[in-house]
């Protein structure tokens, strides 16, 4: 049962076909990695499925029902939440309000009026965003300004914060970019955890292959906006037409 | 036809002024990154130096004349400027009559060096703060610079005519084959116009053929990489301010015979030339200029009688409408560069 | 208490002492000593305290917890206050009323004005607002006349209907203002030894609405609907993938915010009943937002400081001539006294705005925090001396 279904997109930037005919099909539970060299058009497709970019044929289905045309908050509602690149948080915030901010938004939606009521006194929020906080090892970074945590923390805050609201699909994009081996590896058995524990499925862009093969059991390989093949980690290892089009080049 | 006619030209004058604040504002927004709020104070500080220029030319001392008695019989004091005793009666008595073209020399050091000094000792210090930080330094500056004309200058507008050559008006409709008197244009707004025209031009040139100017434009597009040349394009970007500054100077200067200079021109018009450089698109110079004429031309043409017995009051507002439409429908502005500030 | 945390009980505290004694507090000289004029214990000093303070308070709602920087401000400060005339010509001169058409109307501005300019952030908001205040400003100037009054103002004649009221007094003059029969002008004097206090019910009327509008926004900024607004400020991208709407959160800040502005303007109104469009240009909305700055943005006690500074200096300078400041340097030798109060004068007596200029670019520069950041740093450069800093790497909370 796929839960993300990609039909036939394409998006053209001025002279630039970014992607074309791209089909692709995640199933549920799965981890899923979109691979492919430099301007491949990951990143593009990408936003493509959060709703930050809207392709100019194709469709782009979740669990049923089309993304095409909704707002990134709307489409996060319906269940699909981002890792990006570079951590993005609230920086100014400190790491318990950064946790409780999807917490709410799980509760009550996009938009709820609120304004009398002291933040602290919703008690279901509190647990949950300090039930996560311990989950991600976070506890005794509570009270911290976000932005005065270490990268790799900030990372698994942010992940944190996506799984506060218990999305069906996580998208990560290069999660592991500029990380340090130690970090990296960190990260690789977070997500692994995160795969195992919960029912929950998760497409992943990613450079690094030693992140994707620790990872992934179905990958896509993207190359110049289109889907070269799509199968299994051990296949993928062994075929030739990626080898040329994606090894080749990176070496 | 020729009340058309009429309303483009009235437009003009208005439009050179705007057009030669916003190609600053645009100029220094492209090239520094800076918003700045005291770009009007700038034209202010030209239309005051050719206020001193005309008080400085017109320092006189008094002599008794002998022959002459007032009415209570006690000898006629005579003031004579010291020009005229320097150079001769009639030379003297010219200077003082050109003393707002003779600004325009007085007022080019006077402005670079004001623009270079603001930009050393302040904007330079806000590159890398938020744009409404800089707003607010130079929001306060504005004031400052405004309150120090004030209490030099008093608050009330200093007239400060036109050389006698060009007063009266021209009639343009005769000229171009309308009946007489239908399209009278003051000789001086036509200077304006023309020098205007000039000065815009004049950068123009500037930016396009100079390798001074292709370095800026370089910079205007990609700072960074420009930066790794090793080129220092900081110390042109200081020379970029200080040439803002004379422009708005010399649009300052000549615009006070057109309006009595006061200590708030400055806030007046730089909050409709923000308007015109939002309208022709952030950090793009044509478009500030077109923007510039345009919303002059569409501003006078709404000042017209039967416009505003259609639309009450459409004059006062046309010039802050268009700009919410544009902003609305087309952030990047006229010709504005795609995805500069388009959010 | 009252729904507060322990620390923000005693910041509202502070600010109910403070207010409910600000006639002995701001009148610390004796009558008729040398030090007299740098009290500021009068009526219509103390109202302007309070009445900018709630303006500063809305301001800071929206600039302080959302980074809005909205420049048009001053517009619904003048809409409150023609809503307010409004109300004293054709109901009665009753505040109340007077007051809640104030803040509806400025209410109802602030909705279509925050839906157009909150589609674009950053300078171009500051631009829009700009532009819409500039606008109303123009229109109230010239063709709006016979709703605002043009270059008069809007005021009061015995001719208002007063439906409610009377539209003269038994003695034929113009009724003033009142909240149930007190009026807004009345004072008491309590004189003490040298000392005259002066009880305004108009003062105490607005400083109860700047309590309240202040207890209001601490309790705003503890919401979750204020920890959302300053998500917006610090990521708004986050939010928007963390399946929340941008939009209408900081909508319903700038309303707030305009409401604020219009409660100041109608109280503005019910001091004095009169109202000009002078009341809406833009350098008014650039004192709001200096009052905030100079306080402090985003914290909670800032924008009321601020205003209080400013409009206290803006008065106490304003005061100070060349005779006072020779008087203050007379122990200097001749020629020496002279060039100091040279160099003193250009900043005083009308000069004010030259100080409050330099002033604001002072705190931008230096201070960005304002008074606040610096009552902190030397809180914690006394501290500091004396043990270990320990919590530099927890989160300050807003003060």
């Amino acid at each position: 049962m796929s839960i993300l279904e990609v039909k036939d997109v394409g998006k053209r930037f001025g002279g630039l076909q970014a992607l074309s005919d791209v089909n692709l099909s995640v199933k549920e539970n799965s981890v899923h990695a979109i691979i492919g060299p430099n301007g491949a058009g990951k990143s593009t497709l990408l936003n493509c499925l959060v709703g930050k970019l809207i392709p100019d044929t194709g469709s782009v289905m979740f669990d049923g029902q089309s993304v095409l045309g909704r707002s990134p908050y709307e489409i996060n509602q319906m269940g699909i939440s981002r890792v990006f690149q570079t951590p993005e948080i609230f920086g100014e915030l400190s790491v318990m309000e950064n946790m409780m901010i999807p917490c709410f938004a799980k509760r009550d939606g996009a938009f709820r009026m609120h304004a009398i009521e002291n933040m602290m006194d919703e008690k279901d929020i509190v647990e949950r965003a300090e039930h996560m906080l311990e989950e991600m090892n976070m506890a005794d970074k509570r009270d911290m300004h976000a932005a005065a945590m270490s990268r790799g923390d900030k990372r698994r805050l942010e992940i944190g914060m996506c799984l506060a609201q218990e999305p069906r699909l996580l998208l990560l994009d290069e999660p592991t970019a500029g990380m340090a081996r130690a970090d990296t590896n960190n990260t690789i058995d977070l997500l692994k955890q995160i795969s195992d524990e919960r029912d929950i499925t998760i497409a992943i862009i990613e450079h690094d292959m030693h992140v994707v093969f620790s990872l992934a059991n179905r990958i896509t390989v993207l190359a110049q906006g289109t889907p070269l093949v799509e199968d299994d980690p051990e296949n993928i290892r062994g075929n030739p037409k990626v080898r040329e089009a994606y090894l080749g080049e990176t070496a | 036809m020729d009340a058309i006619i009429l309303q483009i030209l009235n437009g003009l004058d208005k439009g050179s002024a705007y057009a030669l604040i916003a190609l600053g504002l645009t100029l220094i927004f492209g090239t520094l990154g800076v918003v700045n709020f005291a770009h009007g104070a700038l034209f202010m500080i030209g239309a005051f130096c050719a206020v001193t220029l005309s008080k400085i030319l017109n320092l006189s001392f008094e002599t008794i004349d002998p022959n002459k008695t007032d009415f209570l019989g006690n000898p006629l004091k005579v003031k004579t400027p010291y020009v005229e005793s320097w150079f001769g009666p009639e030379t003297g008595a010219a200077l003082i009559d050109w003393s707002v073209p003779l600004a325009i020399l007085f007022s080019i050091p006077i402005m670079l060096l004001v623009g270079v000094i603001m930009e050393r000792g302040l904007i330079k210090h806000f590159y890398k703060r938020e744009h409404a930080d800089q707003i607010l330094v130079t929001f306060g500056l504005a004031i400052v610079l405004q309150e120090i004309i004030k209490y030099y200058f008093g608050a009330n507008p200093i007239p400060t005519p036109a050389p006698d050559a060009f007063k009266g008006s021209f009639d343009f409709g005769a000229a171009i084959g309308f009946d007489p008197n239908t399209i009278i244009y003051p000789y001086w707004r036509l200077v304006y116009f023309m020098f205007s025209v000039v000065i815009i031009g004049g950068v123009f040139a500037f930016l396009q053929f100079t390798t001074f100017g292709m370095v800026v434009r370089a910079g205007m597009a990609d700072r960074e990489t420009v930066g790794l040349l090793g080129i220092d394009i900081d110390k042109r970007f200081t020379i970029m301010f200080g040439l803002a500054a004379a422009v708005a100077g010399l649009a300052g200067v000549m615009y006070t015979p057109i309006n009595s200079p006061n200590y708030h021109m400055g806030m007046d018009f730089l909050v409709l030339s923000f308007v015109v450089v939002v309208v022709g698109g952030m950090g793009s110079l044509p478009g500030a200029v077109l923007a510039g004429f345009l919303l002059g031309i569409l501003e006078s043409f709404a000042s017209m009688r039967e416009v505003i017995d259609l639309i009450p009051g459409i004059n006062q507002i046309i010039i802050y409408l268009v700009a919410i439409i544009i902003l609305l429908t087309r952030p990047r502005g006229l010709m504005g560069r795609k995805g500069v500030m388009e959010e | 208490m009252l729904g507060l945390n322990k620390k923000d009980t005693s910041l509202l505290l502070i600010v109910v002492v403070l207010t409910l004694f600000a006639p002995f507090i701001l009148n610390p000289f004796p009558e008729g000593s040398a030090m007299a004029q740098f009290n500021a214990g009068y009526p219509d000093l103390m109202q302007r305290f309070v009445i900018f303070g709630i303006f500063a308070i809305g301001f800071n709602i929206l600039f302080g917890l959302t980074g809005y920087l909205s420049f048009g401000h001053a517009a619904f400060l003048g809409i409150g206050s023609y809503g307010a005339v409004w109300m004293f010509k054709i109901l009665g001169m009753n505040v109340l009323p007077a007051i809640v058409l104030a803040v509806i109307v400025a209410g109802l501005f602030a909705v279509v004005i925050g839906y157009v300019s909150l589609r674009r952030s950053g300078i171009y908001f500051s631009i829009l607002t700009l532009a819409f205040a500039q606008m109303m400003f123009a229109l109230a100037y010239s063709v709006l006349t016979p709703i605002t009054g043009g270059e008069t103002g809007l005021q009061l004649t015995l001719n208002d209907p007063r439906i409610l009221g009377a539209s003269q007094t038994a003695g034929g003059n113009i009724p003033v203002p009142s909240l149930f029969g007190m009026e807004m002008r009345s004072s008491t004097d309590l004189e003490i030894a040298g000392w005259v206090f002066t009880f305004n019910v108009g003062y105490y009327f607005s400083a109860l609405i700047m309590i309240l509008a202040f207890y209001l926004s601490i309790r705003i900024f503890r919401s979750p609907f204020g920890m959302m607004l300053r998500a917006i400020k610090s990521n708004q991208n986050r939010l928007s993938y963390t399946g929340l709407n941008p939009r209408p959160y900081t909508l319903a800040a700038f309303v707030i915010s305009g409401m604020y502005a219009g409660l100041a303007g109608g109280l503005m109104a019910s001091m004095d009943p009169l109202a000009g469009a002078e009341r809406m240009q833009w350098t008014a909305s650039g004192e709001v937002v200096l009052m905030t700055i100079l306080g402090g943005t985003g914290t909670l006690i800032g924008p009321v400081l601020g205003a209080g500074f400013i409009k206290y200096f803006e008065n106490i300078f304003s005061k100070i001539n060349d005779n006072i400041l020779h008087q203050w340097f007379a122990f200097l030798p001749d020629g020496l006294e002279d060039f100091v109060v040279f160099i003193i004068h250009p900043f005083i007596g009308k000069g004010w705005h030259l100080t409050l200029g330099i002033l604001f670019m002072l705190v931008v520069i230096f201070l960005p925090g304002g008074l606040v950041e610096g009552g902190q740093r030397i809180r914690k450069a006394i501290k500091g001396k004396k043990a270990d800093d320990t919590e530099t790497a927890k989160t300050e909370p807003a003060e």
